[in-house]
């Protein structure tokens, strides 16, 4: 992908500034009324997960108190891996969005949540939801895209270590829950001068880091083997398991959300004084969902409506499939592409542009694009022919 | 070699196991999985679960709660902050124990359902056995003296009979000499009207029903001639504010204020307006703030360090408690009060002041 702004055909030039600003009020109504209907069943369901959660995780934890025996490690492993994903998508990544805060339970709530992952709560929020949500697919802004070890769009500049993105990809796909805390932590840049390093604010928040890492590890490679007794090494082995299980799903939902091809990035500049309704605009052409049913959406903690999740960040999951039909409405009227696709079929995608973008430009390029920098402002006054809604997979 | 453990050695083995545990559940605590077999336990605040709702009047019911792990127990007369889920959003509101400390360790509160009331309605008739509640413990020093007053006088009216019921039932027996002036719209909306005109045949107290249909309101004045012997009792009310201040003011006047002890349902009214005066509790810092900045702002504006993060409302970075007055969100018009003792997280960045306004930074 090329940012928008230097594409040949600029999906968003039919678009008038009137069109835009109708589009963001259509979505604030949208959002108006999930709000308005927000209640105890809402609340219902996020206890159910999280209870569902905790008694996957205990009866897992116990069945492998056995795991020496395979069907229990078997058992044992599946549960587990499962309530961790729950856990970091469903539970966490929302939670921590602040989905559930207007239930009031200081127990669900954004300021209080920790989660079960190296990455401590605290600055995971900040450059998610702060940077990631906020400055969404803008290049130079948006660390998300390649988080900084790699080049996911031909806007980024090629550099030989490029190169050797697609097994940088696959390593931090195995250790992505490191990979994150090391992401959140700013490592690469923090770690680039003395000055950096010695930086005070640095150092606490590497302590913080070190110091669940410890815990985490210590729970999963020590703790719980040393209760398996006679299991001690293969409940070690089914721990390391369901971590891993954990890292290579949540990497692969995450990398559909913003690496497949269809998914446009954006200009440093074109977000200057951006207005509501252009906001709302980048993320809808800045995300692609993932087709598929009710379990998909659960175990991807409804980060299968990337674009739901991406206007509304903090509108509890559950309700993101309710409103993705009006959200695909809107784009069909306002002739914008409605990025989706099956699992596979988006993974592949985004595993294709990791691979293709290891290589310069040039070297694949069917055509050379001009480069033409524009504003996002949608000002082209002619009207262009309205691009195809895809509908890919669904 | 026998060896023996003394106490100190007992506490460090305990403190290791329990650290031990704590490390098995990281980052959750022990009491969140404990929560799942058993709801009565795992947060900070006990909790407890409804066992009964017996309605009182048409608008009135009793609500019968058994306390779970870490509840204290109370003393007659005192309230209890309950929480509760209406739509799925925790609201805490305050009610007076109308149950003497029993040894069930059943605890009761009688609600009045006001119109429009949110908690009050949603208890009196939504809420049905084995509703799961949070609690705080009890408190308030409306209660009688251990050493009880020769004389004693109860003025109440409305719901305000509530934590005079409780010391009634705890300690009608040790009063020697107990008058009670309730004022009720009839005599079928007196909560407890049956309980309280039994004790009076049965020579427990004196009681003197008003009924402001026919009487109109309870004033000072006629309460005077109601008790002749008013100056020489001690005095527990517990009613509208407009009745408590009367009688304040009035026993004031009279040199005998110490001998009154009072009981609000209601804070003083917040106004909520448009902009207002915030306080940033922790940092000191006071501001002025009109209805269209932001509480971000404003604190930024007046040097409090604000947390925040994308100042348009999506990423919560900015959420502190909201600890009194009220707060309107600018996106939807929505207020959102607080009252004394609350502690509501609210956005800032997206949050103006509707009146005074009181945050926990
Ligand atoms: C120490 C203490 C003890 C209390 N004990 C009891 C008790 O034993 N029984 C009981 O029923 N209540 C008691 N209350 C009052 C109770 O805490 C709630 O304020 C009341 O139930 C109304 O809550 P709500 O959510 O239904 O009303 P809200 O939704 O908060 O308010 C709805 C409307 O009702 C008005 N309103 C609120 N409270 C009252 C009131 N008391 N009288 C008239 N109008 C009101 C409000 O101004 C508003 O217009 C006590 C309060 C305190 C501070
Ligand atoms: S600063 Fe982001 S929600 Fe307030």
């Amino acid at each position: 992908m090329t940012t928008i702004q230097k594409q040949d055909r600029n999906p968003i030039a039919h678009l008038t500034p009137e069109d835009v600003e109708n589009l963001g009020r259509e979505l604030d109504a949208l959002r108006e009324k999930v709000i308005a209907s927000r209640g105890a069943d809402d609340a219902a369901y996020i206890r159910k997960v999280i209870k569902t959660q905790r008694v996957l995780e205990m009866g897992g934890r116990a069945v492998l108190l056995a795991s020496k025996f395979p069907p229990a490690w078997f058992v044992g492993t599946a549960a587990l891996s499962i309530a961790k994903i729950l856990e970091n998508m469903e539970i966490g990544h929302n939670v921590m969005h602040g989905q559930w805060d207007w239930m009031r339970d200081p127990k669900i709530h954004s300021t209080t949540w920790e989660w079960d992952h190296a990455s401590p709560a605290e600055q995971w929020k900040h450059s998610h939801n702060e940077l990631h949500h906020t400055y969404t697919n803008v290049l130079g802004k948006d660390n998300d895209l390649g988080y900084g070890i790699m080049r996911v769009d031909e806007g980024q500049k090629w550099h030989p270590a490029h190169l050797g993105q697609p097994l940088w990809n696959l390593v931090n796909a195995i250790f992505f829950q490191y990979g994150i805390a090391a992401y959140d932590l700013e490592l690469g840049k923090n770690l680039s001068s003395e000055k950096r390093r010695r930086d005070p604010a640095f150092k606490a928040r590497l302590a913080a880091t070190l110091r669940k890492v410890r815990r985490q590890a210590a729970k999963d490679y020590v703790v719980h083997p040393l209760l398996s007794g006679p299991s001690a090494p293969t409940t070690l082995a089914a721990n390391l398991t369901a971590n891993l299980i954990r890292n290579l799903w949540t990497h692969s939902v995450i990398m559909c959300g913003h690496f497949p091809e269809g998914v446009e990035t954006f200009e440093r500049t074109s977000i200057e004084g951006e207005t509501r309704g252009e906001w709302y605009l980048r993320q809808m052409l800045g995300s692609a969902n993932i087709s598929g049913g009710p379990l998909l959406h659960i175990m991807t903690g409804n980060l299968s409506f990337q674009v739901e999740h991406h206007l509304f960040p903090d509108l509890p999951s559950n309700r993101y499939q309710e409103i993705a039909p009006h959200v695909r409405n809107l784009f069909e009227r306002y002739g914008l592409t409605y990025t989706t696709g099956s699992l596979p079929k988006q993974v592949a995608s985004a595993w294709r542009k990791v691979i293709r973008l290891s290589l310069p430009n040039d070297l694949l390029a069917k055509k050379k694009r001009p480069a033409r920098p524009a504003p996002l402002r949608a000002v082209a006054p002619v009207r262009q022919e309205r691009p195809r809604v895809a509908t890919a997979g669904s | 070699m026998a060896t023996t453990r003394t106490p100190a050695q007992f506490a460090l083995l305990r403190d290791r196991a329990r650290r031990f545990v704590e490390l098995a559940t990281t980052p959750l605590v022990p009491g969140d999985f404990w929560e799942v077999i058993d709801p009565l336990r795992g947060g900070a605040n006990p909790r407890g679960r409804v066992v009964a709702v017996r309605p009182e009047t048409r608008d009135a019911a009793t609500i019968a709660i058994r306390p779970g792990r870490g509840w204290k127990g109370h003393t007659a007369g005192q309230y209890v902050r309950l929480g509760v889920d209406v739509d799925g959003v925790r609201q805490w509101r305050s009610y007076s124990l109308t149950s003497p400390p029993r040894p069930d360790g059943v605890i009761t509160i009688t609600v009045k359902a006001q119109p429009g009331g949110v908690v009050s309605g949603h208890l009196v008739h939504r809420v049905r056995a084995g509703t799961v509640v949070h609690l705080d413990q009890a408190a308030g020093d409306f209660t009688l003296p251990l050493v009880r007053p020769a004389k004693a006088l109860f003025v109440t009216a409305g719901s305000g009979i509530t934590p005079v019921m409780g010391m009634l039932r705890d300690a009608a027996g040790s009063l020697a000499d107990v008058v009670l002036v309730h004022s009720a719209p009839r005599p079928d909306a007196v909560i407890f009207g049956p309980e309280l005109r039994g004790l009076a045949a049965r020579g427990g107290l004196r009681l003197v029903e008003r009924h402001t249909e026919v009487d109109g309101r309870l004033t000072p004045e006629r309460l005077a001639e109601l008790v002749p012997d008013l100056a020489s009792r001690h005095t527990w009310a517990c009613g509208p504010n407009e009745l408590l201040d009367a009688l304040q003011s009035t026993y004031d006047a009279a040199g005998h204020g110490d001998l009154l002890h009072t009981e609000r349902f209601r804070p003083a009214v917040v106004a909520v307006g448009e902009g207002g005066t915030v306080s940033f509790g922790d940092s000191g810092v006071t501001v002025e703030a009109d209805g269209a900045t932001a509480l971000l702002d404003a604190g930024e504006a007046g040097g409090v360090l604000m947390p925040s993060g994308c100042r348009m409302g999506i990423c919560f970075g900015c959420v502190v408690p909201l600890r009194g007055g009220s707060v309107r969100d600018l996106r939807n018009g929505v207020v959102t009060t607080a009252a004394e003792g609350d502690d509501i997280p609210v956005q800032t960045c997206i949050s103006a002041a509707a009146g005074p306004c009181h945050l926990g930074i």
